[in-house]
C-alpha cells in the first residue's frame, strides 16, 4: 500500500466527516453518551460488588463450646473443625475474652459486668472464617454436628437474605451492561449506515470501476474508528472528572468504601477507549456489507 | 474473441425471464449496437458483462476467461478492463471534472504522476480542455456525458460498455457523442452500446443485435443493410 493510498483514505475519511458534519457531530455525541452510560454502569457495578465483597467477607461462624469440655478436648475439636473443607482460619476465644469484648461493647467503664454477674455466663468459643462466604450456612451445619459444640451462630436468616440480595444486584448490573453495549452498537451502526447511505452512489461507482472491497471499506473504517475514538475520549473525560469529584466527596462522608485504585480506574478507561474503537469498526462493518454486494 | 455468451439464461427470483438461451460472440475491435424494446433483456445482458449480475444458466467468457466461475476477489480485476458509460452519467457532484476522472484511477491504485498525465490525455480526447476544474452541475448534458466517457477511458479498457449513453440527450448532442464513441472504437477499443435510438443505429452501419423477450431475434453480423428494423 503506497503512501498516496493512505493519504487518499485519510483525506476521504475526513472530507466525508466534514461534509456530513452534522451527522458526524450527532454520531460522536451518540457514542459519547453510550460509552458514558456504559462506563457509569461498569463503575457502579464494580463499586456495588466491592461493597458486597466487604459485607460478605465480614460473615463468620461462631461456634460455642460445651461448658464442661476439657482443654484437651477443645484442642481436639479445633483440629476437627480445621479439617472441614473451606475453612480459612479459626480463632479460639476464651469466655474471659468474650466477657471483656462484651464489656467494651457496653461502654467499658459505665457498667461493670464482671461485678454485676456473679459468674461468667459465657462459653469458650471458636470464631471461624471461611474461604467462600457463600458456604457459611453449609459449613456451620457441619460444625454444629461435631460433639462438644453447644451452638453455632452466623446470623442465621440474615446471611441467606444478604446473599439473595447481592446475587440479584450482580445479575441486574451485568444485564444492564450487556443491554447498553447492544444499544450502543445499534445506535452507532444506524448513524454510520446513514453516512454510508448518503454515499451509496459513490460506493456503487467505485465497485463498478473495479475497486476492491477493502479499498471501498477503508475510508469508512477510518471514519468509524475516528467517531468511536473521539466519542470514547469525551465519555472518558466526563467519567474521570465526575468520578474524581465523587471520590473527593464520598470518601469523607459515607461509611462504605468506593474504588479509588488509580491503576484499576485507568484500566477501565482504557477498556472503554478500546470499546469505542471496536464499536466503530463493528458498526461500520455491519453497515457496509449490504452496499458492497455489487 | 473478446466476448462469448454460451446459452445464457437469466431468470430473476420473481420469475421474470430476462434472457433466454442467448449465444453470441463479439470480436476484439468490434462496434456493436444492442437494440430492443424495454424489458427485452438489454440491461441484464449489459450487467452480466461486468458481473453486476450472474447468469442463471450458461457461460460467459471475456478475453477467454469464464466470468461465471470467477472468484469474487477477481471481479475488480475484470472490471478494470471494462469502461462503463451510464445513461444518467453517474458523476460525483462534489468533485470537479478532473477529480471525477482521476477518481477512476485512484480507486484502482494508480500512481499519482500517471493519473495526472492520463487525466490530461483523456480530457483532450473527449474535447473538454478548459473544463478541468468545473463541477458537473455547471456543464451541459452532452459535456457531462463526455466526462462520463473520459472516466470510462481513464484505465485504458479493452471493452467500453455504453448503456443508453444518449438517452438523456438531444439528437445533435447524441450525434457528437456517437462520433466520440466511433473515434474510441477506431483507436482499438471494443464498444458495446445498448440503445433505443433507431436513427443513430441506422446512420452508423455497424453490427446490430436485436433482443426481444430475452432472445436474439436478429444479428446483422456487420451486414446491417440487409436487416429491416
Amino acid at each position: 500500500m503506497s503512501l498516496l493510498t493512505i493519504k487518499y483514505f485519510l483525506s476521504e475519511a475526513f472530507k466525508s466527516l466534514y461534509r456530513n458534519r452534522l451527522l458526524t457531530f450527532a454520531t460522536i455525541a451518540n457514542v459519547a453518551i453510550c460509552i458514558l452510560i456504559l462506563g457509569a454502569a461498569v463503575l457502579l457495578t464494580l463499586n456495588a460488588s466491592n461493597i458486597i465483597d466487604n459485607l460478605e467477607s465480614d460473615v463468620e461462624i461462631v461456634a460455642f463450646i460445651d461448658k464442661d469440655l476439657a482443654d484437651s478436648d477443645e484442642d481436639h475439636l479445633k483440629n476437627k473443625i480445621e479439617k472441614i473443607e473451606g475453612i480459612k482460619s479459626i480463632d479460639f476465644v476464651s469466655k474471659e475474652e468474650g466477657l471483656k469484648r462484651l464489656q467494651e461493647k457496653f461502654g467499658g467503664l459505665e457498667y461493670d459486668l464482671g461485678s454485676t454477674l456473679e459468674e461468667n455466663p459465657l462459653r469458650n468459643s471458636f470464631e471461624i472464617q471461611v474461604v467462600d462466604p457463600h458456604q457459611v450456612p453449609e459449613i456451620a451445619k457441619k460444625v454444629e454436628k461435631l460433639s462438644g459444640v453447644y451452638k453455632v451462630n452466623y446470623g442465621q436468616g440474615v446471611v441467606e437474605k444478604l446473599f439473595q440480595v447481592t446475587k440479584w444486584v450482580r445479575i441486574v448490573g451485568l444485564v444492564t451492561i450487556v443491554l447498553l453495549a447492544f444499544g450502543a452498537v445499534f445506535l452507532i451502526s444506524t448513524t454510520i449506515r446513514l453516512a454510508i447511505f448518503s454515499r451509496r452512489k459513490e460506493i456503487y461507482l467505485m465497485k463498478l470501476i473495479g475497486a476492491t472491497d477493502w479499498f471501498v471499506r477503508m475510508p469508512f473504517f477510518l471514519e468509524g474508528v475516528f467517531l468511536g475514538l473521539i466519542g470514547a475520549v469525551i465519555a472518558i473525560l466526563c467519567l474521570a472528572v465526575g468520578y474524581g469529584s465523587i471520590i473527593g466527596h464520598v470518601d469523607t462522608v459515607m461509611f462504605f468504601s468506593i474504588i479509588t485504585d488509580m491503576g484499576l480506574l485507568i484500566n477501565i478507561y482504557l477498556i472503554l477507549l478500546g470499546a469505542g474503537i471496536i464499536l466503530g469498526i463493528l458498526a461500520t462493518y455491519f453497515s457496509l456489507n449490504k452496499f458492497l454486494d455489487v | 474473441m473478446l466476448v462469448q455468451f454460451y446459452n445464457v439464461s437469466k431468470i430473476y427470483p420473481n420469475g421474470v425471464k430476462a434472457l433466454d438461451d442467448v449465444s453470441l460472440k463479439i470480436d476484439r475491435g468490434e462496434f456493436l449496437f444492442l437494440m430492443g424494446p424495454s424489458g427485452a433483456g438489454k440491461s441484464s445482458f449489459v450487467k452480466m458483462l461486468f458481473r453486476e449480475e450472474m447468469p442463471t444458466r450458461g457461460q460467459i467468457f471475456i478475453a477467454s476467461r469464464s466470468i461465471v466461475r470467477m472468484k469474487r476477489s477477481e471481479v475488480p480485476k475484470l472490471r478494470r478492463n471494462i469502461g462503463i458509460v451510464f445513461q444518467d452519467f453517474k458523476l460525483l457532484e462534489n468533485k470537479t471534472v478532473a477529480e471525477n476522472i482521476a477518481f477512476a484511477m485512484e480507486v484502482v491504485g494508480s500512481p499519482h504522476r500517471q493519473i495526472k498525465k492520463r487525466v490530461t490525455q483523456v480530457i483532450k480526447q473527449v474535447g473538454l480542455e478548459g473544463c478541468e476544474n468545473t463541477f458537473p452541475g455547471q456543464l451541459s448534458g452532452g459535456e457531462q456525458q463526455r466526462v462520463g466517457i473520459a472516466r470510462a477511458l481513464a484505465n485504458e479498457p479493452l471493452l467500453l460498455i455504453a448503456d443508453e449513453p444518449t438517452g438523456n440527450l438531444d439528437i445533435d448532442t447524441s450525434l457528437e457523442i456517437m462520433d466520440l464513441l466511433y473515434d474510441i472504437n477506431r483507436k482499438g477499443t471494443t464498444v458495446i452500446m445498448a440503445t433505443h435510438a433507431r436513427e443513430l443505429v441506422k446512420a452508423a452501419h455497424k453490427r446490430v443485435v436485436m433482443l426481444e423477450k430475452g432472445q436474439i431475434i436478429s444479428d446483422t453480423q456487420n451486414r446491417y443493410e440487409e436487416q429491416p428494423i
